[in-house]
């Protein structure tokens, strides 16, 4: 696969390659790794990731990882969690070891850190925290109203706890479901202050739960701001049966490949970009489905989700049936 | 190759008079931006390309706080947030552009061109008599095709007024006087006094009196870019060098320079008085008397560019006059490979 890109012809590219230069084990199944790119690129800010251009099965498929912290020679370190349900990606990251070679892009920033604000308020579920360690760490040094809530199932499950704790002291809030302690909203942001900013990463679920009490709460939608990996959504993944009768292409979708993937590796013509669930240029027409659809993604509106006739091929899946879709050669 | 100005500090933008309820596009240390005011006046600076296909926001409309892209309407809010795409029920959630820190103070807006995570507004160079209602005077603003450093080579070493403007500031004096250069941290400042001299020209109108003249020039420069300049003169015997200025004028010429690329800035120039401060026919001629005196020293940055750039391979030489240049020098370099190090911000988590 041609990895997606927003290159412009004649413009440089945003890939160049690194070093798997230290590995370790940050949880069970919570990994550290740090990537010494070949070349001097710009330093990573607050909120900033990379993508990795990872062989999943042979095949190089893209993932995007936060920063969680720049080190000063062209360094990211980065944290991922091996989802065994997942796309595979995580499972190809996780067999990496020190000395290998990868091609990654250059840091990019999705989410603009806005640091000027009447407070912040930080809302992390899991693995979605990497996406904030950076904002924690640079709001912490300028030193305004902020908090972090930290929503895990066991502390044992959660990275980076200690070094939070260490930093941000009362103003990180666990919320270990273990425990009995979960993030409800909209309780987690009454505090904050009219104009507070909060910034939020985690599973689709809990970010919809809390996309939907912050505008019922009467709160400015764009003061709610939130980053998404396409990795999660109603339903655990399993296998289902996507057609195109179009093509008279009849395919096996596996729990671990997404339907963008299963359809190009079918030979079907697809265009594609972030494949995060945002941006919309992988959507198809549904032309019937036996079972559910599971929206994993940001770009379709509660309404076209409720209607069901479209369907984001990157991140989406079907549960409890196939899945009938129409394609762009129409 | 790293670029020859520091990131990690404010330079001006724009004087706060020039930034009105327009869009104002500007390249300040390579960074293109566009600026703008909230409703409640507070300035905003964005990046001036839109996050879908580049155009610059500049050539777009402000719609209340809000910039609209010229191309495709692209919204922008004030942090640069996107909030609204055309023909979709949403908005992307990682559609922005960066917003960049901005101050206003001393009627100037500063931005801070690095890492936004340092931008700590107590920073901001001391330009405070800029707007000190205790004193009074024209300002300028100039795009020079020539790199910041050269303006601040220039304005550090007065004695280029004896040759570059004779006919106004300079005279022999200057450059037969000694002085005294010093350095402390992130300044450098050089002091001349010219004691029993004939006024040059330019002093002796505005002073108005006749007779011989004692004359300063106490330069203080605050790294990458700020140099202001208090100068006068004083009846000879007065006592001004003790610390008398009674029977003189006292003027302070206040500059930064902000680089735009590698060759070419932004000049921001103001010249205050805290005499006659109801006169706005001596701020008027005070204008038009510096029209002369900067376009001279445009005329010599701008061909010493270019000089630069014909002979590639050669190097400056440094006389005695240059200690505060090869400082502010040593200063700006300091400041560069600082950067270059990676971020300053670590916490525990480093
Ligand atoms: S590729 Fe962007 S939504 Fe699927
Ligand atoms: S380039 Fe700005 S909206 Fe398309
Ligand atoms: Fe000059």
């Amino acid at each position: 696969m041609t990895p997606a890109t927003r290159a412009v012809p004649g413009r440089r590219s945003r890939w160049t390659g690194a070093t798997v230069a230290a590995v370790e084990g940050l949880t069970r199944d919570v990994r550290r790794l740090e990537l010494q790119f070949d070349e001097a690129v710009e330093r990573s800010a607050p909120g900033g990731h990379v993508d990795v251009l990872i062989d999943v099965r042979g095949r190089l498929e893209r993932r995007s990882y936060s920063v969680v912290e720049w080190r000063g020679t062209g360094r990211a370190v980065i944290a991922v969690k091996q989802l065994t349900a997942g796309r595979g990606g995580s499972v190809a990251m996780h067999a990496l070891v020190p000395g290998d070679r990868l091609t990654v892009s250059r840091p990019e920033h999705l989410v603009g850190l806005t640091l000027d604000a009447p407070a912040h308020l930080l809302v992390a579920g899991g693995i979605g925290i990497t996406a904030l360690v950076g904002m924690a760490r640079a709001l912490a040094v300028r030193g305004g109203p902020l908090r972090l809530l930290y929503a895990v199932r066991t502390r044992e499950e959660a990275p980076f706890l200690d070094q939070l704790r260490d930093l941000l002291g009362p103003r990180l809030e666990l919320h270990c479901s273990a425990e009995g302690r979960r993030l409800t909203f909209p309780a987690a942001f009454a505090d904050l202050p009219p104009g507070g900013l909060a910034y939020v990463c985690g599973p689709l679920l809990m970010q919809e739960a809390m996309r939907v009490a912050w505008e019922e709460s009467g709160r400015e939608p764009r003061h709610l701001r939130s980053e998404t990996f396409g990795s999660s959504g109603s339903f655990p993944e399993e296998a289902f049966t996507v057609r195109v009768p179009r093509l008279g292409v009849e395919i096996d979708v596996p729990s671990d490949r997404s339907v963008l993937a299963a359809l190009q590796d079918a030979g079907v013509e697809m265009i594609a970009e972030c494949e995060r669930g945002e941006c919309g240029l992988c959507v198809l027409p549904v032309l019937a489905a036996e079972g559910l659809l599971d929206h994993r993604d940001v770009f379709l509106s509660a309404r076209q989700k409720q209607a069901g006739d479209v369907f984001c091929t990157c991140v989406s899946r079907a549960v409890g049936g196939a899945l009938t879709l129409d394609t762009f050669d129409r | 190759m790293a670029a020859s100005f520091p990131l990690d500090t404010w330079y001006a933008a724009a004087w706060s008079h020039a930034l009105g309820a327009e869009l104002l596009a500007r390249e300040i240390a390579g960074l293109r931006v566009v600026l703008y005011r909230r409703a409640d006046g507070r300035p905003v600076a964005l990046d001036d390309a839109c996050w879908h296909r580049l155009l610059p926001l500049s050539m777009g409309r402000l719609d209340g706080e809000d910039v609209v892209c010229g191309y495709h309407g692209l919204r922008f809010d004030p942090d640069g947030r996107c909030v609204f795409m055309p023909s979709q029920e949403t908005v992307n959630p990682s559609a922005h552009v960066p917003a960049r820190p901005v101050v206003e103070r001393h009627g100037l807006v500063w931005l801070w061109p690095g890492d936004p995570a340092l931008a700590d507004p107590a920073t901001v160079p001391d330009f405070g008599l800029a707007d000190h209602p205790g004193w009074v005077g024209p300002d300028r603003e100039y795009a020079l095709a020539c790199g910041f450093q050269l303006v601040v080579d220039n304005l550090l070493d007065l004695t280029h007024e004896t040759f570059v403007h004779a006919s106004s500031i300079g005279n022999a004096a200057v450059a037969e006087a000694p002085f005294e250069t010093t350095h402390r941290g992130t300044e450098v400042s050089l002091t001349r006094w010219m004691t029993d001299i004939d006024p040059p020209p330019f002093f002796a109108a505005h002073l108005g009196r006749p007779g011989r003249v004692d004359r300063w020039q106490i330069i203080r420069y605050q790294a990458p870019a700020t140099v202001t300049i208090d100068v006068g003169v004083a009846l000879t015997g007065t006592g001004a060098p003790q610390g008398d200025r009674s029977q003189g004028i006292t003027m302070q010429v206040m500059h930064t320079v902000t680089p735009s690329t590698e060759g070419t800035c932004r000049f921001f120039w103001k010249l205050v008085r805290d005499y006659s401060l109801d006169d706005p026919s001596l701020t008027r001629r005070l204008f038009e008397d510096s029209e002369t005196v900067l376009a001279e020293d445009k005329r010599i940055l701008e061909a010493q560019q270019r000089a630069l750039e014909a002979h590639p391979d050669r190097a400056f030489y440094d006389l005695n006059i240059d200690a505060a240049a090869v400082w502010s020098r040593r200063i700006a370099e300091e400041m560069i490979a600082a950067e270059a190090d990676g971020p300053a911000p670590t916490g525990p988590l480093a």
